[in-house]
């Protein structure tokens, strides 16, 4: 796939660091994205993603350390860097009052790329991401998944080796959400790199090979979806009680069933704990549980989601992070778990079926 | 303007690149010639939305067309000036010197939205020269308010202004103020940068408009004035522009106000021209 004979990276990103004013924006960012991959940057809100995408972008200058776009230095050598890159940001950077077709024809005139060929291209692109039969619309009518598209079209005009997306679902619907995962699935399948900028869960677990977790401007993790819900470790059990007042009767009843520490959560007066094998302890959880007296609303039996890996590494879920509404209920610090009992890894490689499967009572 | 032969040259740095990508990646250019050339596809940008949006249009018009109408109305048998037996021949010059002042807030207002909406980011991000999406904007601003102008002197013609001077003279009075226009687009282009929103831009555009256009000789010669405030008028860059294409409309000597106005103008533009590009570039990395 290289045919330069250099590192192989398409991004490398070593030790960044960018303050503004007194707050510390990134503090040490290093990761690198091989060529042809898609990664993605989860974190949550003012974690350092967009500030990380600005500094490999050259829109930004970095206070230290050194970013690297197909080896070449952004900060030495930016209109190299500008000619393999194509940035989609948070907002749909389209020109509203010009029809989609327009909007390609200019930012491909603005890449220098011959006239015929952005007409080609810009036609190719049209089809690619369903836009052909508005193509000759005024972009201001467009719904917002359109303009998503072609915002993504837009930077792709010029077939960056790189592509940056930040946060290319942020304010779509849940529909025109799934569709643009339908398009970035399609992107990773023609080799151009795509670091992919999330902040759900979900959408770096669906559409990232390997995921570089973010958080106060630093990177906590780094890791495939797998690799990383593997460090969290066992399945998760999570019982909600009819009755906040059985949980410590609860706790008593299956305590020895668990690999790890009681989670409680007050507000949904549920208890969640690791446990080795999810599906084998089940029964013998209601069976217990049941004995005991405990009256339980749900039993889940679940895999690690990202959110787990996100608690486990922060001690905050996203959500705290992003709203600051929600109750810290979470009792427990991050579980020390023995990832030697993780034993139910191999079942976990199926992604898609990750949150909520729910297990069938006896 | 060829970016067709520039694709194929082959740089060295260019040639590394992955399999899939498959076509040559034109290098990045730089220059003078780069520029204008990129200025010029911004430009068109700008140009193509013109004739679709009639009412942006038809407002950039109207204002100045209401200025005239109602000040040649409402002042021009009130008002007595030296020199003039008509006061209205004294007017509506300046208020089209007015007019060129007021038009060019469109560009604070359209580089703040550029900002706001992104279109910055994408356009920073783009192997184009930094100065290029600034000259585009102020370029194609200057087509618009050449256009509008054109409209407003045709108004001015229907309600009874009459040029004194020859073809010359009119085409130069017309120039020297588009001209002048053209350096107050930079610094429109400055506050436009310097604010964080459409709507402080809107007003910061629009704030300093009313002390300049009264504090100058747009309405009254600066003479009447109070004695503190008449070297202020006299200094201040719209008054000269005023009397240039104020006496060259009527075919009368403009005296050094032609050459003043020029001055004005010209150093304007390489200030605070310089000033926006060092702005703009130096928030990226080069």
């Amino acid at each position: 796939m290289v045919v330069d004979g250099g590192s192989g990276q398409a991004i490398s990103a070593e030790g960044l660091t960018k303050s503004f004013g007194s707050f510390v924006a990134l503090d040490g960012v290093s990761f690198e994205v091989p060529r042809g991959a898609v990664y993605g940057l989860l974190g949550p809100n003012g974690a350092g993603k967009t500030t990380t995408v600005r500094l490999l972008t050259t829109l930004m200058r970095p206070d230290g350390g050194r970013a690297l776009i197909d080896g070449i230095d952004v900060v030495a050598e930016p209109g190299l860097v500008r000619t393999r890159i194509g940035l989609t940001g948070q907002y749909a950077a389209v020109e509203e009052r010009l029809t989609a077709r327009e909007n390609l024809d200019l930012i491909g005139r603005l890449y220098h790329l011959p006239r015929r060929e952005v007409t080609v291209r810009a036609n190719d692109l049209l089809e690619q991401f369903d836009l052909i039969d508005a193509a000759d619309r005024v972009v201001m009518h467009y719904s917002g998944g359109m303009r998503r598209r072609l915002d993504i079209a837009m930077s792709l005009i010029a077939r960056p080796s790189v592509l940056f997306l930040d946060e290319p679902t942020t304010g779509l619907d849940p529909r025109s959400r799934r569709a643009m995962w339908d398009v970035i699935e399609d992107l990773g399948g023609d080799g151009t790199t795509v670091l992919l900028t999330t902040q759900y869960l979900d959408e770096a677990d669906r559409l990232a090979e390997r995921i570089v977790v973010i958080d106060r401007g630093a990177v906590v993790a780094n890791g495939t979806s797998d690799e990383l819900k593997a460090d969290v470790g066992d399945d998760r059990l999570v019982v909600r009680l009819a009755d906040h007042l059985d949980v410590d009767l609860a706790m008593d009843a299956i305590g020895s069933l668990r690999s790890g520490p009681f989670d409680f959560d007050a507000r949904r007066v549920s208890l969640s704990a690791p446990v080795p094998s999810g599906s084998r302890v089940a029964p013998e959880v209601v069976r217990r549980l049941d004995r005991a007296g405990v009256e339980v609303v749900d039993i889940e039996v679940r895999r690690p989601t990202l959110d787990d890996v996100f608690l486990h590494l922060t001690d905050r879920t996203i959500e705290d992070v992003d709203t600051d509404t929600a109750p810290d209920a979470h009792t427990d610090t991050a579980p020390d778990v023995d990832t030697d009992t993780a034993s139910d890894t191999d079942t976990a490689s199926d992604t898609d079926a990750v949150p909520d499967a729910h297990t069938d009572l006896p | 303007m060829s970016p067709a032969d520039e694709s194929t040259s082959g740089v060295s740095s260019a040639s590394s690149r992955s399999l899939a990508v498959s076509i040559g990646r034109p290098p990045p250019r730089s220059g003078v010639r780069a520029a204008l050339s990129d200025a010029l596809i911004e430009a068109t940008r700008h140009l193509r939305i013109i004739p679709r949006n009639p009412e942006l249009m038809i407002f950039a018009t109207l204002q100045p067309v209401t200025f005239l109408l109602l000040t040649t109305f409402v002042f021009g048998d009130a008002i007595d000036v030296d020199g003039y037996d008509d006061y209205t021949q004294f007017l509506i010059p300046g208020v089209l010197a007015q007019a060129v002042v007021f038009n060019s807030a469109f560009t604070s207002v359209g580089i703040a939205e550029d900002m706001e909406k992104g279109f910055m980011d994408r356009l920073r991000s783009l192997p184009m020269s930094r100065s290029a999406v600034l000259l585009g904007r102020t370029f194609s601003d200057l087509v618009r308010n050449t256009i509008t102008f054109h409209i407003s002197l045709l108004a001015a013609l229907l309600i009874g202004f009459r040029f004194g001077g020859g073809l010359f003279e009119i085409a130069g009075a017309s120039a020297l103020l588009l001209f002048f226009s053209y350096s107050l687009a930079w610094i429109q282009t400055l506050i436009g940068l310097s604010v964080s929103s459409v709507e402080s831009a809107n007003s910061a555009g629009f704030i300093w408009m009313f002390p300049v256009t009264f504090v100058s000789s747009v309405y009254v010669d600066p003479d009447l004035m109070p004695g503190w405030l008449q070297p202020v008028a006299r200094a201040n860059p719209l008054s000269s522009a005023t009397d240039a294409c104020r006496a060259l409309y009527n075919g009368r000597d403009p005296g050094d106000s032609v050459w003043i106005a020029l001055a004005w103008s010209l150093g304007l533009m390489v200030v605070v021209g310089a000033i926006c590009v060092r702005k703009f570039s130096r928030s990226t990395v080069g």
